[in-house]
């Protein structure tokens, strides 16, 4: 860590947060730090996807992003999400879709990112959010790493939850169409 | 440990470019993906952050990548990626996991001139040029053999062309580091290749060095360029053997040739990849 501390201001699950950090201090150090202990701490080199969270909505890895760079943005860790991330959760439990469940934190941060990009997209090319492919969902995931290699229990969770979230939007949007 | 020393938000392009110069030891930060694995302080981090150029324009002409674009970014521009091939989307799509993708900046990964990187190699076959603040707008192929000079690099700029192109690259695991990489591009009437990771910088090769004349290619053209993208120097490294790279490149070369290639006839399609397959076993 640099001698230099610099202010920063960052809203952390929707409360502003100020403090006098060095700029080179990880955001993840930064969150742990302020009690959001489900960012886990784990390769710090980028590959595992565990130190997981949102930075003004995008999905990104905490040990990569020097607080200089986080100052005025907005940070979401899983204790933020406690409520969107309930449907997920659940399906987990169902399929059994951990094991040690170190890295469940950062994998339901990215599936939750994941579906909500493909709704920003699907909005902003006015058409009807669709599920994932096999394809889709195996790229977008390549980057959280489980130790235990429980992946096909993972894929099934998320499999599950991506068909009850995207069946239910576009039989909304059939009976929207419907209504017209 | 990556440390800091001192930090800098530019407000513009010039104020970087003069702290850059003036403070020795000044380096300016991409998505700082690579030069935080370093254990090191650096004595003057620069940040571009408020400079703008995180954005794709497109002109008639060309599209103006800025510099802090990320790969995620590279991967869904729909327009940039229907124009050229999808070779953009293709060469970033494995590349660790999308978080990190939404850090690691195109102006990072270029100015880098790392020689394990997929997108200078699948930028370096389409029509690329660079921009910096200081030396000017040159092509990527001249760039990435110039000296690392104290200059910053704002945009990377694809001018629009007919391109059929494609990317192949060959990993040990699926997020790993490419043990070699090809991108082929037809444009402007010929064939541009270009090879990464073999495993210094990029080489592109094209026309005459190339061998190859027509838009589809023959089956003896195809084995003029594997020999000529063969005549180019490996070496070893953890990744792959210098006698296993330059086989690899041959047949990954030869692979994104046929596939880009506008073939008329399935006749001639099928000869092109008979090529490659009596390619894939080191004899």
């Amino acid at each position: 860590m640099s001698g230099k501390l610099m202010d920063v201001t960052v809203v952390l699950n929707g409360k502003k947060v100020a403090a006098s950090v060095a700029p080179d201090q990880s955001l993840l150090a930064f969150v742990r730090d302020h009690g959001c202990k489900s960012v886990k701490c784990a390769c710090e080199t980028t590959n595992c996807g565990l130190c997981t969270v949102w930075l003004d909505g995008r999905a990104v890895l905490s040990c990569a992003v020097p607080m200089a760079r986080a100052n005025g943005h907005e940070v979401t860790t899983l204790e933020g999400l406690q409520a969107e991330s309930a449907d997920f959760a659940r399906c987990m439990a169902e399929e059994g879709a951990e094991q040690c469940g170190f890295c469940s934190p950062g994998l339901i941060m990215n599936v939750l990112a994941m579906e909500r990009e493909i709704r920003e997209r699907a909005e902003a090319e006015g058409t009807a959010p669709a599920m994932p492919t096999e394809d889709d969902m195996n790229s977008y995931l390549a980057g959280n790493l489980c130790r235990c290699t429980g992946y096909t229990s993972q894929r099934r969770a998320i499999r599950r939850y991506m068909e009850s979230r995207f069946a239910a939007a576009g039989e909304a949007s059939a009976a929207a169409g419907e209504g017209e | 440990m990556l440390k800091f020393g001192s930090y800098v938000r530019a407000a513009n392009i010039d104020d970087a470019l003069e702290v850059l110069r003036f403070k020795k030891g000044a380096m300016v930060l991409g998505g700082g993906i690579w030069m935080r694995l370093s254990n090191r302080t650096v004595p003057c981090v620069i940040d571009l952050s408020d400079c703008g150029l995180n954005t794709i324009e497109e002109t008639d002409d060309e599209f103006r990548i800025g510099a802090y674009v990320t790969l995620r970014d590279l991967e869904v521009a729909g327009k940039l990626n229907a124009v050229t091939g999808n070779v953009l989307r293709d060469a970033v799509h494995d590349i660790v996991g999308v978080q990190m993708r939404q850090l690691a900046t195109v102006g990072g990964s270029v100015f880098g001139r790392f020689g394990f990187s997929d997108v200078i190699c699948a930028l370096l076959a389409l029509d690329t040029d660079v921009e910096l603040a200081g030396a000017g707008r040159m092509p990527l192929a001249q760039f990435i053999d110039m000296p690392y000079e104290l200059d910053v690099l704002t945009h990377v700029i694809v001018r629009k062309r007919d391109y059929r192109a494609a990317y192949q690259c060959m990993r040990k695991a699926a997020t790993d580091f490419a043990s070699a990489n090809a991108c082929a591009a037809y444009w402007d009437g010929s064939w541009h290749v270009s090879v990464g990771a073999r495993p210094a910088k990029a080489r592109l090769l094209a026309g005459d060095a190339l061998g190859i004349a027509s838009a589809e290619p023959t089956a003896e053209e195809i084995a003029c360029a594997i020999e000529a993208v063969r005549s180019l120097k490996y070496s070893s490294n953890l990744w792959g053997s210098e006698r296993y790279r330059r086989h690899l490149a041959g047949v990954l070369a030869a692979r994104a040739i046929v596939e880009a290639a506008p073939y008329s006839s399935p006749e001639a399609a099928d000869a092109a990849r008979a090529v490659c397959s009596g390619e894939e076993a080191i004899a």
